[in-house]
């Protein structure tokens, strides 16, 4: 079980290096507003990744469910407010694209 | 093990779909669809509690929140949408192949590490250590909830108001 | 005992919304106020036993692990300072009754957040009391609505969501190595075992997700938006405390009780902070927006505290928490004054005002009162906080470093002294012959600020020997 479990460390990492390469580049080159917030919702889903690995690494489940538990918690709520602002900004301006946001200068 | 590696390659072509998709409602129920092959992950690694919260939040109180804010947001007229399409082809092709190579890139790295493992704090199960260990963070959670309350009185109310 | 400071705020936000809500909204101004100034008498006398016969019911019901040194002390005077001059703020600017209601009970729920930052002994306690601060702040910068605000807010989430991923992927490494996420048991199992590479990667991934979070160059891309797009109260509170805690206090928290201040990360600490207040100074002169400007000062200073606390001497991490203080008192004062002038005249271009001193004294008085301190001018606080930084660079060997924290305090002198003649001194515009005054609310606070920085400046060395040298015994000498 442990030499096994740690072998399986190495594939997971890769797969979630790539969660986050999709997560930051989905942020980077949309010119939506709401497909930056998915970029951000995949790259929490990486970390959930990589958090529920490591505790099946140090068989430490426990406290890592426990952690995940809060994260998925404290999520939700960016999320809700999240939405909340963008909403906003679609009243004042009627469109959701990125490029409206540059307003402030300097 | 091998259904380890399979079920990851599949949610990773799962995200790239859900953000390569032209259309928004799309990419919202690819962000659920990911929430559901990230809770059998989660089952097949020893986690049924975080699974289930991932299930129940993730796929569905978020996704019904994207859903509804795409919804409520103003269509593109046909013009509009052609236009995205083909922007937006070329601005996402590069996604795909940075992910393979990436990952054919740090496959050949073969990185072994000799970590000695640490023992855990204590042992029992998720209800336990929740409840008796973390409670600062069960605070943290109840604060988080009222803050979220908050931001659906302050930032939602007027909105109904000018969609009336 | 120390938890009745979070649990405190969060009973009094449950018990205003719970009954009576008609009686409650004309209570709430009250009860926010009367907790920032317990706090702050707290954070200067905490002998433990008469505040224990007080929070009895706390401590017997609710056992949490929250606990305080003398850093913490610091944090915890300055956010109970803040906050109260950012309730009678708001109390002032914000008319209806309805929103005043919501905007206290979201600010309650703020100092919960920082309260409990400031108390946590655990690295994902941490990370919760960070996010509970940070989505109260973006619902209180999008507070007004205005499309400004909602840009500023967006940014500001975008980033932070970011550096939050980058806090959490450093904690899941660090759960490798560690059997628990308290500070004690990853400084252990740290101390241990190798450094690894994947060490590295938590350890760089940790500072950069607190840079983004504190706004040091080059990370700094939210932080003029929403401060300079915020409500005035708001803009205070944010520049005078929330990015203190949740960037720089983190970072002085990590780096001492679970990393340890070894050389490469003192270093890195010391080039962000050089490089912060160059680029800062430099970007903040050519600025013509009043609180574009500050704001940009603000990631000056912090550089300043990040230079002094990289340099790794006690001298130097005394010097940087004087100057976190100091700096949560002049950069206050400095953001009403622009709420004052804003409110006054309905403009923040400072193209467009003009010798504002002959019809606002106070306000021109104050404002030149920060401007000297913030650059570093005897006998003001600032002076002295600046000096020690220079002098711990200079005597661990610094050089370069010392002189570009001299450098840096030139630029600061020459970007208010433009500021100060812009907007007060100089000839009256037609269009403001007739303003007043600004209205108590935004005096009183100004004034007090103003006094408690030259107050500290001049008893200066009664202050040294009893709060800055103790506060850095954390190392043992």
């Amino acid at each position: 079980m442990h030499a096994e479990s740690l072998t399986l460390l190495w594939p997971f990492l890769i797969f979630v290096t790539m969660l986050f390469i999709i997560g930051i580049y989905c942020m980077l080159a949309t010119y939506n507003l709401i497909r930056a917030l998915i970029g951000i919702e995949i790259l929490i889903k990486g970390v959930t990744i990589l958090l529920i690995v490591v505790g099946y690494i140090t068989n430490n489940v426990a406290l890592t469910q426990a952690l995940v538990i809060t994260l998925i918690v404290i999520e939700a709520v960016v999320v809700a407010v999240a939405v909340g602002v963008v909403l906003g900004i679609h009243t004042h301006k009627n469109s959701l694209d990125i490029r409206n946001i540059r307003n402030l200068k300097g | 093990m091998q259904l380890n590696i399979f079920i990851m390659i599949v949610l990773v072509i799962a995200s790239i779909w859900t953000v390569m998709t032209r259309s928004l409602l799309r990419a919202g129920i690819g962000l659920a669809l990911v929430s559901v092959i990230l809770a059998i992950v989660m089952f097949r690694l020893n986690s049924p509690l975080a699974a289930v919260f991932e299930l129940s939040v993730c796929a569905g109180l978020i996704s019904v929140l994207f859903v509804s804010v795409i919804s409520l947001t103003q269509p593109y007229s046909q013009q509009e949408i052609a236009d995205r399409m083909k922007s937006m082809f070329t601005r996402f092709k590069y996604l795909p192949i940075i992910v393979v190579i990436v990952g054919l890139v740090m496959f050949f790295m073969k990185f072994r590490p000799d970590l000695t493992l640490p023992v855990p704090q204590a042992e029992g199960d998720v209800r336990n250590i929740l409840w008796n260990f973390r409670q600062i963070d069960l605070i943290g959670q109840v604060i988080i909830l009222l803050c979220g309350v908050f931001a659906v009185v302050v930032l939602f109310k007027e909105i109904r108001k000018n969609a009336r | 005992m120390y938890s009745a400071l979070v649990l405190a705020p969060f009973f009094c936000v449950l018990l205003l919304n719970m009954f009576f809500r008609g009686v409650m909204k004309k209570l709430a101004f009250g009860l926010a106020l009367l907790l920032s100034l317990t706090q702050i008498v707290f954070a200067i006398f905490p002998q433990t036993y008469n505040w224990a016969k007080f929070t009895y019911i706390f401590s017997n019901f609710f056992k949490f692990d929250f606990v305080a040194d003398n850093i913490s002390r610091v944090l915890l005077l300055c956010i109970g300072i803040v906050l109260s001059v950012t309730v009678i703020l708001a109390r002032g600017m914000i008319k209806e009754e309805e929103r005043r209601f919501n905007f206290i009970n979201l600010l309650l729920i703020v100092l919960a957040g920082l309260n409990g930052v400031v108390l946590v002994k655990d690295i994902f306690s941490l990370y919760v009391f960070l996010e509970i601060a940070g989505v109260g702040s973006f619902i209180l910068i999008a507070f007004d609505k205005d499309m400004l605000a909602f840009e500023g807010a967006f940014k500001y989430i975008a980033l932070s969501a970011v550096a939050s991923i980058m806090i959490l992927i450093s904690i899941a490494l660090l759960l490798l190595f560690s059997g628990g996420t308290s500070f004690s048991q990853i400084n252990v199992a740290l101390k241990y075992s190798a450094y690894g590479p994947l060490v590295m990667v938590a350890m760089g991934a940790f500072l950069c997700g607190i840079f983004i979070k504190s706004g040091l160059m080059p990370f700094h891309g939210w932080l003029p938006d929403a401060y300079s797009a915020a409500p005035a109260p708001v803009s205070v509170l944010l520049a005078g405390v929330v990015t203190k805690t949740v960037g720089v206090y983190a970072l002085i928290r990590i780096a001492i009780s679970v990393f340890g201040l070894y050389q490469p990360v003192q270093n890195a600490l010391m080039l962000i902070g050089a490089f912060s207040i160059i680029f800062a100074a430099l970007a903040a002169l050519g600025q013509s927006d009043f609180k574009r400007m500050l704001s940009f000062s603000s990631i000056s200073q912090v550089g300043y505290i990040i230079l002094g606390f990289g340099c790794g001497t006690t001298l130097g991490i005394a010097g940087a928490l004087f100057h976190l203080f100091n700096h949560a008192i002049f950069k206050s004062l400095l953001f009403v004054n622009a709420a004052t002038v804003e409110s006054q005249t309905g403009t923040r271009d400072m193209e467009k005002l003009g010798g504002l001193t002959a019809r606002m004294p106070v306000t021109g008085l104050t404002s030149v009162l920060a401007s000297l301190s913030t650059a570093g001018i005897p006998p003001l606080a600032g002076f002295w906080s600046k000096l020690i930084i220079i002098i711990a660079l200079w005597l661990s060997g610094n050089y370069i470093y010392a002189v570009i924290a001299v450098l840096g305090s030139v630029l600061t002198l020459a970007y208010f002294l433009s500021l100060q003649r812009n907007v007060f001194f100089g000839k009256l515009r037609e269009g403001f012959s007739s303003i007043k005054e600004g209205p108590l609310y935004f005096t009183i606070p100004a004034v007090l600020l103003a006094v408690i920085t030259v107050g500290v400046g001049i008893a200066f060395p009664y202050i040294l020997n009893t709060f800055i040298l103790p506060v850095s015994n954390i190392f043992g000498g």
